[in-house]
């Protein structure tokens, strides 16, 4: 019952928006929705946390076998409060945003969340694929109407790319439904034995899909420049929820579907994602667009995240569940601020602004904790996945090289001080200009979302557990199917 | 209440509590509200420390465990805290000095807006709840969480005046410099819970017998990365000078009771892992000796009163790093104990002259002083004697034991170890001088308001001065009395792992005694010299040459970092953008334009032309017949 509240209130209320053209109206009731859905999954932890109540098994496509089955995991869990938390606050803290047809742009979101909660919760192949693109064509459709000057091209270059993926995985999702002999069951998929060459070949189609999504170096140029000329809301979507697609595809449908394989080609995989993250970060040192920095330095973390899934242990496992969350609502509160920031002096250049310690005191006090838990300081929720991931990285059995990786990838940890410390400065600190002498703190919506990020930021960085014990079965899993136990 | 330390957590939690009401309530908190909050907190951690302490005095200690914190596997990582005779120690010193410390910037700081005066009282709690999590916590993990602490409110204080930017840049560099230290501390801890599967002390220590030397040796010398940097040591020293960017309280927070003692506390901690690892030893010794020499060159030719300071402190450390080294952890501890009251007097005193003179701090436009601050005069030549090690103040003593053990392990350690501390007494009275005695040679702005600091700056000043009078009293040598070293009795069970492993080395006595008072009279000598010399000391436009410029440029050491790794740094960002760009993009995007550009091709095959298909026809069926015929060969 539970995911088919959780798909069915953002589509229909996403529906619904197109017709009600009063601003202010669509606003509440996009804001309404998103909140129900949050206290359905909130429900649906708490008082629902049966498999009754979570789990949803239905007969789809009958002549394909394929069926409607979702069913809500721990990391399903955790990924779909990711989401449902992550919308009312992108709501709520863009309030003030003004768009044309804005129901329409609201609409859309609403469509995109019900994509994207539906990738997290099929079971079944076929259905996973539906969603991933559903998630997608309502992102494209924001970024292409809503976006920059320079958006046409670079969303079509968004979409083009990241559909090329989706095709091969479309390819390798089928090679699998006949290896399982004509099932779309993830259940079946995870039993399968193949010949090493098969699950070579059906490894390389579903991890280039994932690569491009997450997006693994060398396949992330598109990130950037749609991260820049997107409307920030839909950024941060992009950001805080569908980069972590990407990894979930990597523990849900790639590692313990095709273990070999991914064991065999990790360190191809490993290498790639350290040689990113420092690549990124030293990228993110020179950017003075406040959108590019974050995007670069996000392509850093995701770095690790990936690193940790291809040089695996237990820990690092875990630290990758935990971090797909925190990195999503921690990069959330980073748009927040860019968002309030360009709303308010029409630029995200970093070298135009200077000084806003004075005028916003508040913003600045919430950035730095934010900024804090970006750069993984300790009691930050960022901390726990992190040292987690390193920790499992170095030791993972599953490497010759798990020593190289950590030491390479720990660079990033000071590179990260670097340009985000630098960027508080540059931009908070020092004296005011022409543009921000008159500047004002933030309104109330804008502190009360940041304020719940810090929250939760400290939270889960004093008390991980809770969260941890989540995927605790689902990372045993898939060390399991790898015969790294 | 039958046991203290069960409440152990108390100690940090004033702190916190201080904190979060300075910062949340900062808009509406008078400054003497903000005050008794910053100042009472630390002040009510400073009674249970010392209730804590005499609990450990008579014999008990233990672990009181508050959480689990991170639990993965069969690995767990507790929120728990270590009450034991190093970390009641340190209790004491963090406790104690920062309450003085606090009690002297509600007057210091008095001319800041109510807003910012909170604030600045949050940072300052924060700072110490930090580091007392630093000292407290029972395994690295939170060892970690307040290293990291310590770092990043040194940051926010060192950027206090966050509208100069020359001031957020000392601050941006004290937390990159730490971190490149954190990493490196962040792998040891990885390297120990790959091998070990456990970072608590008391598990690591039992089970170090299991690592191979190859094994400690790499942990040590990661974990002792991290002390160069928190301890600014050579290569990660320069974040500290620059420190001074803060206010003058700060500076004796990061100075003395916090901060750069955490890399010392840390090795004395992991005494055994030190002891087993001779290699790592060795480096230490090195490292400290040349940071000791290092620093002292550079304070000789300082001119910034403050900046003397700093490097002295930086010298100071390598003294206690050469005591680590060479495995007299006693005396190292010993020597944090002694410094963080003669070095928070100095930094205080030199805040109260400062405060004087209007936020002058270039000594040669000082001079004269003594005449218009009795107190801080007299407290700082207290203090200066105490650095420069002349008995009884307090310095001689801890100076003293890691000399003498230098001696034992290496004869060449102790010279330059005396040439160090020859250096230090020269530079101390050069400040002394310049600053107390002689003529005025600021304006007369300034003379006409030159007066003495208010009693809430100048008892603190009271009180560090007796402490670095009578201070060393916990610690005399062997040599002089019988079984007086209280110190090394109270600490002897921290250290009694390595004691069993390390063999003795012992100097004679009468060598012992030759050295101790040789040395003195030296230094006895050269503070004369330095006062002789400097009393008299006149403004001159002289420019420097030689070896005078470079050390008043400290060695070009920054301009050397600048040149090797900051600008190529920067530089590489900058090629790999354009790389991003024009490389791997325009790939993308020409993969992209090709498959357009061949669909537009092939597009023009279909002409409509009915005569052009049937000769592609024919063509292709050509080809298939070729085809064939060479497959079937």
């Amino acid at each position: 019952m539970v995911p088919v509240l959780l798909i069915l209130i953002p589509l229909i209320t996403g529906a619904a928006l197109f017709a009600i053209r009063q601003e202010a109206m669509a606003k509440s009731i996009a804001l309404l929705a998103s909140l129900v859905s949050l206290a359905v999954m909130l429900a649906g932890m708490s008082v629902w946390n049966d498999a009754a109540h979570l789990t949803y098994n239905q007969s789809w496509i009958g002549a394909l076998n394929s069926r409607f089955h979702f069913a809500l995991d721990g990391m399903s869990q955790l990924l779909c409060l990711l989401t449902t938390l992550s919308f009312p606050i992108i709501f709520y803290s863009t309030w003030n945003n003004q768009y044309p047809d804005h129901n329409r742009f609201l609409g859309l979101m609403l469509l995109s969340q019900a994509g994207l909660l539906g990738v997290f919760m099929s079971m079944d192949a076929m259905l996973f694929y539906f969603f991933w693109e559903l998630a997608l064509i309502p992102l494209y459709f924001l970024s292409s109407r809503w976006g920059g000057e320079k958006r046409i091209q670079v969303t079509i270059k968004f979409f083009v790319y990241t559909f090329l993926g989706s095709l091969f995985m479309l390819i390798g999702l089928i090679m699998l439904y006949f290896k399982a002999g004509g099932s779309f069951a993830w259940a079946d998929f995870v039993k399968l034995n193949m010949a090493p060459r098969e699950e070579m070949a059906i490894f390389l189609m579903l991890a280039l899909a994932f690569a491009i999504k997450m997006p693994l170096f060398p396949f992330h140029t598109w990130q950037p420049d749609t991260y820049e000329q997107s409307p920030t809301p839909v950024t941060m979507i992009l950001s805080a929820i569908m980069a972590k697609m990407g990894i979930f595809g990597l523990l849900r449908w790639l590692a313990p579907v095709v273990p070999a394989a991914t064991y065999q080609w990790g360190d191809n995989f490993a290498t790639l994602a350290v040689v990113g993250m420092l690549y990124a970060s030293f990228i993110a040192m020179r950017q003075d667009d406040l959108k590019k920095l974050v995007a670069y330095s996000s392509i850093a973390h995701i770095g690790l995240m990936i690193l940790a899934v291809f040089a695996p242990s237990y820990s690092g496992l875990q630290g990758v569940m935990i971090q797909m969350f925190n990195h999503g609502i921690n990069i959330l509160g980073m748009w927040i601020v860019v968002n309030v920031i360009e709303q308010k002096f029409g630029t995200r250049k970093i070298s135009e602004l200077g000084g806003l310690a004075q005028k916003a005191p508040v913003l600045t006090i919430l950035l730095v904790i934010v900024a804090l838990a970006n750069i993984a300081m300790p009691l930050t929720n960022a901390f726990i996945g992190e040292f987690m991931m390193f920790n499992g990285v170095l030791g993972s059995t599953a490497t010759n090289f798990g020593v190289a990786y950590a030491v390479a990838g720990i660079i990033t940890i000071i590179l990260g001080a670097v340009y985000t410390l630098k960027m508080i400065q540059k931009v908070f600190y020092g004296e005011t200009n022409a543009l921000t002498a008159n500047a004002t703190d933030i309104s109330f919506n804008v502190q009360l979302s940041l304020a719940i990020i810090v929250v939760a930021i400290l939270l889960i960085g004093l008390f991980p557990n809770p969260m941890l014990s989540l995927t605790s079965d689902l990372s045993e899993q898939i060390l399991g199917r790898m015969n790294l136990k | 209440m039958n046991n203290i330390i069960d409440y152990v957590w108390l100690v940090p939690m004033f702190p916190l509590v201080g904190f979060l009401l300075n910062g949340l309530l900062r808009n509406s908190l008078s400054k003497p509200l903000a005050g008794i909050i910053g100042s009472g907190s630390i002040l009510a951690s400073f009674i249970v420390s010392v209730m804590i302490f005499m609990q450990v005095k008579s014999g008990s200690t233990g672990v009181v465990t508050l959480f689990d914190f991170i639990s993965f596997g069969k690995t767990s990582i507790p929120f728990a805290f270590q009450v034991d005779q190093l970390s009641s120690l340190f209790l004491l010193i963090i406790t104690g000095i920062g309450f003085l410390i606090h009690v002297y910037s509600t007057a210091y700081m008095n001319t800041e807006s109510d807003s910012h005066y909170a604030r600045y009282f949050a940072y300052l709690n924060l700072f110490v709840f930090s580091m007392l999590l630093l000292v407290l916590g029972s395994n690295y993990v939170i060892m970690f969480i307040g290293w990291e602490g310590v770092g990043l409110c040194s940051y926010l204080l060192i950027g206090y005046w966050f509208k100069n930017i020359d001031y957020t840049s000392a601050a941006n560099k004290a937390f990159i410099m730490n971190r490149i230290g954190d990493a490196a501390f962040l792998l040891a801890l990885f390297w120990l819970l790959s091998k070990l599967g456990t970072v608590t002390y008391a598990d690591v220590f039992a089970k170090a017998g299991e690592l191979s030397a190859r094994d400690i040796t790499i942990i040590t010398i990661l974990l002792f990365i991290g002390a160069t940097g928190k301890s600014a040591q050579i290569p990660l020293y320069t974040w500290l000078p620059d420190a001074m960017a803060g206010p003058t309280p700060v500076s004796a927070l990061i100075h003395a009771a916090t901060m750069v003692t955490a890399g010392i506390y840390m090795i004395a901690r992991s005494n055994i892992l030190y002891t087993m690892a001779p290699t790592t030893q060795t480096v230490i010794t090195i490292i400290g000796t040349a940071t000791a020499l290092l620093a002292a060159t550079i304070a000789l030719k300082q001119n910034d009163i403050k900046k003397v300071l700093a490097y002295s402190t930086v010298s100071q450390l390598g003294y206690m790093f050469i005591a680590l080294g060479v495995g007299a952890y006693t005396g190292a501890v010993f020597h944090v104990m002694t410094h963080a009251f003669f070095k928070a007097l100095l930094f205080l005193g030199a805040g109260s002259v400062i405060h004087a003179m209007h936020h002058e701090q270039d000594i040669r436009n000082m001079g004269g002083l003594s005449k218009y601050m009795k107190t801080t005069h007299l407290t700082f030549l207290v203090g200066c004697l105490a650095i420069a090690g002349i008995i009884p103040f307090s310095g001689f003593f801890s100076k003293d034991e890691i000399l003498a053990a230098a001696f034992a392990k290496s004869p060449a350690i102790w010279a330059l170890g005396a040439l160090g501390a020859l250096m230090t007494a020269f530079y101390m009275f050069r400040l002394y001088s310049m600053t107390f005695l002689g003529k005025f040679r600021g304006t007369h702005e300034q003379e006409h308001h030159l007066h003495e600091s208010p009693a809430a700056m100048t008892i603190p000043l009271v009180i560090l001065a007796l402490l670095s009078l009578a201070g060393g009293l916990v610690g005399i040598p062997e040599v002089l009395v019988h079984n007086a070293h209280s110190l090394n009795q109270f600490l002897s069970p921290v250290f009694a792992g390595s004691a069993k492993l390390a063999e003795p080395h012992h100097i004679d006595h009468s060598t012992e005694l030759m050295l101790m008072f040789g040395l003195m009279a030296v230094i006895v000598v050269v503070i004369f010299l330095a006062v002789g010399r400097f009393k008299k000391y006149e403004k001159t436009d002289a420019e420097t040459s030689g070896l005078a410029k470079l050390l008043e440029n400290k060695w070009y050491v920054d301009e050397l970092y600048d040149a090797i790794i900051v600008r190529p740094v920067n530089a590489f960002g900058k090629l790999l953008g354009k790389l991003d760009k024009y490389g791997i993009d325009w790939v993308v995007n020409g993969v992209g334009k090709s498959v357009q550009y061949a669909s537009r091709q092939v597009r023009l095959l279909q002409s409509g032309q009915v005569g052009s298909y049937v000769l592609l026809m024919v063509i292709g069926i050509i080809l298939l017949f070729a085809l064939q015929i060479f497959l079937k060969k």
